[in-house]
C-alpha cells in the first residue's frame, strides 16, 4: 500500500509552507526527502504522519485519508521517529521501546504480542544488550538505535524518520541507515528526511527533492541528484560520476560562484 | 525491591500516618476512647477525624498533582506551589471572602477552583516554548502576582475582622475544619484525582516529546484539559478547605522516583500515597511541637519545601551543565 500526497498545500504560523506537493512513496523502497533548510521537508513528513493537517490537497495511505483516520488506528499503521531524538526521564531502554506499543494497548499490562514485538525490535536494532540500562546512560549511537527500536516495536506498515542521523558520528549514522534500508528490503515503507546528500546517493531507492515548498524533482537517485539540480536548489557545485561497480559517486566541490 | 512490595509498604505507612493523625496532639486519644461518650470521644469525632481525613485527601491530591504536572511539563521542578497554582487558587478564595461569595454554597470552592484553572491556562500560554525552565519562571511570575493581589485585597478589606479571617485561612492549616467542610471538598478532589489518574499512558508517551506522543495516537488536547481540570479541581478544593499547603507535590514524586524509577505512569498512585503520608505526618508533628498554640502546617511545609526546591535546582543545574 503506498503513501501519497496530491496537490498538498500547507501554511501555518512560522512553519515552512508547502504548495502543490504531489508525491508517491512505495512500500519496499527506501525513500528520502531532500531539500535545503526551510524547504518544508519536516512539514511534509508531519503531514504524512498525520501530525499536521494540510490546508489543501490530500495525504493518503492507500485509499484512506490520513488526516481523517482515528489517531490510534493511524498510529498503528504509521510510525514516526521525530526530529531531535527527544527523551525525558531516566527510564530503561526496554521501557522506552515499550512506548511503541501504546497504540496497541488495551488496558492492563503488556500482552504476549507486546512482549514479542518489543523483543523483536530490540533484537533487530541490537539494543537487547542494554535493555535494563537507563537511556540517560547510553551513548548517542545506542540511544538512536533504542529510539528506532521504539518505532519498530509498534510494527507499523510505514516508518517515517525525521533527520534520524542528526548529532551522530559517521559510524552510528551508517548503523541507522543500514537498519532503515533493511526494513525497506523486508517490504516495509520507509521515508526519511536526510541532510547529507552522500547518504541519499548511497542509500536511497527513491528521492523527493523539495525546493521552496514545492517538489523540484522526484525519482531515482540518478534522476534527481544531478549537478544542475544541486546547483539550483542548494547553490553548490557538485560532480557526479559512476565508479567501477556502477554506483553513483558524489563530490561536492564548493559553493556556486555567481 | 519490587514495585508491588513498595506499594504494600506505602499503603501500610499511609494507614499508620492516618492512625497517628487521629491519636496525636496535646491530648493523645487512644483507640479505646474513640467511641467514648466523653470529652475524648468528642475531640476524636469533631476535631481529629475531620482533620485526619483532610490530611489524607489533600496530601494525596497534592502529591498526585505534582507527579502529573512534572510528567506533563517534563520538568522535575513542577508542582502546584512552584507553578503558582496554589497562590492563584488562594487569590480566588480571598476574593470570594472579600466579596462575600463564600457565604453562597460552594462559593469559596468555586472561586478557588476558578483561580487554579485560570492560572494553569495562563501558565501554559506564557510558558510554552520557554524550555524546561520557562514554566518555572512563568509560575514564579504568577505566584508573585497572585501574592501581590492577595495582599492588596487584604489591605483594602472593609474591617479588621475580614482581614484576619482571610489571613487565618491563607496560612494553611487543617485545624478546626468541620466534617461538613471535608465532605464538601471530597467530591471535587475525588473527581480531580480520577481525571489525573487516567493520564498515565499519555504522560509516558510524552517521554518522547510532543510529536512523539502525537505520533503514538495520544490526543494532547484532551490530555491538556484533563490536567487543567484535574489539577484545578484538586488543588482548588484543597486550597479552599485548608489554605496553601505547599511543596507536597514537589517533594513526594522525587522520593517516589528513587524507588519506582522515573516512568511517569508508575509514580502516579505511589505519589498520591506518599503525599498523604507526608501531609499526615507533618500535620501530626506540628501538633506535638511544645509551646503556646501550634505551628501552621502551611508554614512548616514551606520551611521544609523551599530548601528542598533549592537542592533540586542545584542538582538539576549540575545535571544539565
Amino acid at each position: 500500500m503506498n503513501l501519497n500526497v496530491q496537490n498538498l498545500g500547507f501554511a501555518h504560523g512560522n512553519a515552512p509552507t508547502l504548495e502543490g506537493v504531489s508525491a508517491t512513496f512505495e512500500a519496499g523502497k527506501f525513500s528520502v526527502i531532500l531539500g535545503p533548510n526551510g524547504a518544508g521537508k519536516s512539514t511534509l513528513l508531519a503531514c504524512l504522519a498525520g501530525l499536521r493537517k494540510p490546508n489543501s490537497g490530500t495525504a493518503k495511505l492507500g485509499d484512506e485519508d490520513i488526516t481523517a483516520m482515528p489517531a490510534t488506528k493511524r498510529a498503528k499503521r504509521i510510525g514516526l521517529l521525530p526530529q531531535g531524538a527527544e527523551t525525558h526521564w531516566a527510564i530503561t531502554s526496554e521501557a522506552l521501546v515499550a512506548l511503541g506499543r501504546i497504540p496497541h494497548a488495551r488496558g492492563g499490562g503488556a500482552s504476549a504480542d507486546d512482549r514479542r514485538a518489543i523483543a523483536a525490535a530490540m533484537h533487530a536494532t541490537a539494543t537487547d544488550g542494554f535493555a535494563h540500562r537507563p537511556i540517560t546512560q547510553l551513548s548517542g549511537g545506542e540511544r538512536a538505535r533504542v529510539l528506532l527500536a521504539r518505532v519498530l516495536a509498534g510494527e507499523p506498515e510505514w516508518i517515517l524518520a525525521d533527520e534520524p542521523l542528526a548529532n551522530l558520528d559517521p559510524g552510528y549514522q551508517l548503523d541507522i541507515l543500514d537498519l532503515l534500508r533493511q526494513q525497506a528490503r523486508d517490504g516495509q515503507g520507509v521515508v526519511a528526511v536526510l541532510h547529507d546528500l552522500h547518504h541519499a546517493v548511497r542509500f536511497a531507492d527513491h528521492v523527493v527533492l523539495l525546493h521552496q515548498g514545492s517538489v523540484f524533482a522526484q525519482g531515482t537517485v540518478d534522476d534527481v541528484i544531478t549537478a544542475q539540480n544541486l546547483a539550483t536548489v542548494y547553490g553548490i557545485d557538485a560532480l557526479l560520476s559512476k565508479d567501477e561497480e556502477g554506483a553513483t559517486q558524489l563530490l561536492i566541490k564548493g559553493k556556486m560562484r555567481s | 525491591m519490587t514495585a508491588r512490595f513498595m506499594t504494600g509498604v506505602l499503603l501500610l505507612l499511609t494507614l499508620a500516618a492516618f492512625l497517628l493523625s487521629l491519636m496525636a496532639g496535646k491530648v493523645w486519644i487512644w483507640p479505646m476512647s474513640w467511641a467514648a461518650n466523653n470529652a475524648d470521644g468528642w475531640i476524636f469525632l469533631e476535631l481529629r477525624l475531620p482533620r485526619a481525613l483532610l490530611g489524607l485527601c489533600i496530601g494525596a491530591v497534592l502529591g498526585l498533582s505534582g507527579a502529573v504536572l512534572q510528567g506533563y511539563l517534563r520538568n522535575p521542578l513542577a508542582d502546584p506551589t512552584v507553578l503558582g497554582v496554589s497562590a492563584s487558587a488562594a487569590l480566588g478564595g480571598v476574593l470570594a471572602i472579600f466579596m462575600g461569595i463564600n457565604l453562597v454554597p460552594f462559593g469559596l470552592f468555586g472561586c478557588a477552583m476558578i483561580g487554579a484553572v485560570a492560572s494553569i491556562l495562563l501558565l501554559l500560554a506564557i510558558g510554552r516554548g520557554g524550555g524546561p525552565i520557562g514554566f518555572i519562571l512563568g509560575g514564579m511570575v504568577l505566584s508573585t502576582l497572585a501574592g501581590a493581589l492577595t495582599a492588596f485585597v487584604i489591605s483594602i478589606a472593609p474591617n479588621p475582622f475580614a482581614a484576619s479571617e482571610i489571613i487565618n485561612w491563607l496560612m494553611g492549616a487543617l485545624t478546626d475544619r468541620l466534617m461538613e467542610d471535608v465532605l464538601t471538598a471530597l467530591p471535587f478532589m475525588a473527581i480531580g484525582a480520577l481525571m489525573l489518574l487516567t493520564t498515565g499512558r499519555a504522560l509516558d508517551a510524552l517521554t518522547l516529546g510532543e510529536n512523539g506522543a502525537k505520533s503514538l495516537g495520544v490526543d494532547l488536547f484532551r490530555l491538556q484539559w484533563l490536567i487543567v481540570l484535574g489539577v484545578g479541581l484538586s488543588v482548588g478544593a484543597s486550597v479552599a478547605v485548608s489554605g496553601v499547603v505547599g511543596f507536597v507535590g514537589l517533594i513526594v514524586p522525587h522520593l517516589i522516583r528513587s524507588f519506582y524509577g522515573e516512568q511517569p505512569s508508575r509514580i502516579l498512585l505511589p505519589s498520591a500515597l506518599g503525599g498523604a503520608i507526608l501531609t499526615l505526618t507533618a500535620d501530626s508533628l506540628v501538633r506535638l511541637i511544645p509551646g503556646p498554640g501550634e505551628m501552621r502546617l502551611g508554614i512548616a511545609m514551606a520551611v521544609l519545601g523551599a530548601p528542598f526546591f533549592l537542592l533540586l535546582l542545584l542538582r538539576y543545574r549540575k545535571g544539565a551543565a
